[in-house]
């Protein structure tokens, strides 16, 4: 058949023509890669939830910071003309049985709150990062008494040992200092987040990317640092977004125990604890204010980690 | 299995020799002792005190003496009341703090893993969505602020319900359901996710195409099997609520063993908070062992990986 081309030599170049454009593109990726993170925060945009706990958390802390500027009061600042008044346009949330104002009280005492809960999660992740991970880095038989102290440390109640720690390390009536009440509470803490950062690096030291590493000649210490704990992240930020309401909430009940901070200054737990009088004398705003707002943070950090879980389960993944 | 009891035992009496450590350092780390402050004594009266409690030994010496008599049974005086000794107010209170308690978890119990089911059965519907409101409120408001709640909504509305005391069941009734909320609602939650993974099993679509009824296969199969994460968690919860009467106790006025540790804690009445803490410790760990050795004989995955081991 004339048609058909017997040898590679039978080709002339005019049976060619160049490619189209669009052809050429045909094997490019057009939309740009998603990464982790965004890809991450993609999943939590769509949990309406998990965004009005983040709204929440955003303006709790804006107002933290500016609340106590927005009007003329101070915490500390008495009017015995004015005790027990209850929230109008002047005292917005009314005031104490000592006529401080309210508005301001709340806002330093979540304020307080906030930089606890934000202290006790950093600790306990450092602490139990780098325990977690020697852990996991180490021999089997260190791992193993390692693992063991966690366990006993663990099953000392949170709370009980916070509560006799402020105990011990504050003087009467002179309240319980930021020092002993973060260490108080880290003291069991960090453990579930040593507990979490070994298991994955146990899981993860045996990864493909971890062995390359390896075989590069890079040292244990660098692909923990820089390959394991980097991809542990998630979960750790799970961790740490459940540990804060965790610490707000132990160091409300120890405000509300009478073992918080010394007087003027308050916390959130406090005020709900200086205004338990009030309900008998129908003055119950006084600490029905300061406990929306200990269950509004409780309530955002909670919804939050577990928008966050949800986000990074590969599971749910699509 | 027995080997892991034996292990599980040993554990816990170094937990708890540890806590006992912890605390008796801690108490005797305060500077001052507890009589300095109480008016002008005369000299020989302060060093009858100190002996009376056997201050006046060196710390070492004290440790030893409370860890033997601990081992009695013994917690010592009260450093505060003349006439009642710790083991008096533990078993004065500790009754009271019991029932409480077991009221408490027995709400929980019965409505936490109900609901959490329901939700699981209805997810994305009207159940799903009330039963969860109720946990989110659960995990977010301490109990505390429970208690003054219901104090103020309830107790001064309804007159047949008191704003404090004890004696009779209606006293019981908002403290235990303050107490409850908590792990009421986390309970729920666990439910929930547990049951949705076991409605998506195989052998839930194999008992139903099988003919079972719907309410049996809920029950005999997925219920069953959902709820044994429940009773994983079910020391921690307990722990909770120990711990969480102590702020109930103070708020409903209930002469409990929380409100005797409490007191102790104002008063700072150190053999009391050691005494109170180290018992509250033992129930709490005992409690902790108990429900790890019941949860070996509830799931039988477990004892088969126990004894391969």
């Amino acid at each position: 058949m004339d048609n058909n081309l017997s040898s590679i030599k039978d080709l002339s170049p005019d049976l060619f023509q160049p490619a189209l454009k669009e052809d050429r593109d045909s094997d490019r990726i057009r939309r740009p890669s998603i990464k982790y993170w965004p890809d991450v925060w993609r999943r939590l945009k769509q949990n309406r939830l998990a965004m009005v706990g983040l709204s929440i958390i955003i303006i709790m802390l804006f107002m933290s910071i500016f609340g106590p500027l927005f009007n003329k009061f101070s915490y500390y600042e008495q009017n015995y003309d004015l005790i027990n008044n209850h929230p109008d346009t002047v005292h917005w949330f009314g005031t104490d049985e000592l006529g401080r104002d309210l508005f301001t009280r709340v806002w330093f005492g979540a304020r307080y709150s906030l930089i606890i809960g934000v202290l006790a999660a950093t600790i306990d992740f450092i602490i139990g990062v780098i325990y977690g991970g020697l852990s996991g880095m180490a021999t089997r038989r260190i791992d193993n008494i390692m693992m063991r102290i966690a366990e006993v440390v663990y099953s000392i109640p949170y709370l009980l040992i916070v509560i006799l720690l402020s105990v011990a390390f504050s003087s009467e009536g002179a309240g319980t200092s930021m020092f002993v009440l973060i260490l108080a509470m880290t003291l069991t803490d960090w453990v579930p987040m040593a507990i979490l950062v070994r298991g994955q690096v146990l899981q993860l030291k045996e990864s493909e990317y971890s062995l390359a590493a390896e075989s590069l000649g890079a040292s244990k210490g660098w692909i923990l640092r820089k390959h394991i704990i980097p991809n542990t992240m998630g979960p750790i930020l799970v961790n740490i977004t459940l540990t804060i309401p965790r610490a707000i909430f132990a160091e409300a009940t120890l405000g509300f125990l009478g073992l918080g901070f010394q007087a003027p200054r308050s916390s959130l737990g406090s005020l709900a604890n200086d205004g338990l009088a009030g309900i008998a004398v129908g003055n119950a705003y006084q600490i029905i204010i300061p406990a929306l707002f200990i269950s509004l943070i409780m309530f955002a950090f909670n919804v939050l980690g577990d928008g966050l879980r949800d986000a990074l389960d590969p599971r749910l993944r699509k | 299995m027995s080997r892991y009891l034996l292990k599980r035992t040993i554990m816990s009496i170094i937990t708890l020799w540890t806590i006992v450590t912890i605390t008796f350092f801690l108490m005797h780390s305060i500077p001052g002792d507890p009589f300095r402050k109480e008016g002008k004594m005369p000299v020989s009266v302060y060093e009858n005190l100190l002996k009376k409690y056997g201050l006046d030994r060196p710390l070492s010496e004290q440790y030893v003496i409370y860890l033997k008599n601990l081992l009695k049974g013994d917690f010592g005086d009260s450093m505060k009341s003349k006439v009642e000794t710790v083991n008096d107010m533990i078993r004065r209170g500790f009754p009271v703090s019991a029932y409480l308690g077991l009221e408490a978890l027995l709400i929980a119990l019965v409505f936490g893993p109900a609901l959490g089911a329901l939700a699981a059965l209805y997810q994305n519907k009207l159940p799903d969505y009330i039963s969860m409101i109720i946990a989110i409120i659960g995990i977010s408001v301490p109990s505390f602020i429970m208690g003054t709640v219901l104090i103020q909504f309830v107790a001064k509305n309804v007159s047949w319900i008191p704003i404090g005391g004890w004696g009779e069941f209606r006293h019981t009734i908002l403290p235990a359901i303050a107490l409850s909320l908590m792990p009421l609602a986390y309970m729920a939650r666990l439910m929930r996710s547990s049951m949705l993974e076991v409605l998506n099993q195989d052998y839930i679509k194999t008992a139903t195409s099988k003919g079972i009824s719907k309410s049996a296969v809920i029950l005999k199969h997925a219920v069953r099997n959902a709820i044994l994460p429940i009773i994983s968690v079910l020391g921690t919860l307990i722990s909770n609520l120990l711990v969480g009467s102590f702020v109930i106790e103070k708020i409903f006025g209930i002469p409990g063993l929380g409100k005797f540790f409490v007191q102790s804690i104002n008063n700072r009445d150190y053999t009391l908070i050691m005494g109170t803490t180290i018992f509250y410790a033992i129930i709490l760990i005992v409690l902790l062992l108990l429900v790890d050795v019941a949860y070996i004989f509830i799931d039988p995955r477990i004892k088969l990986t126990k004894e391969g081991r």
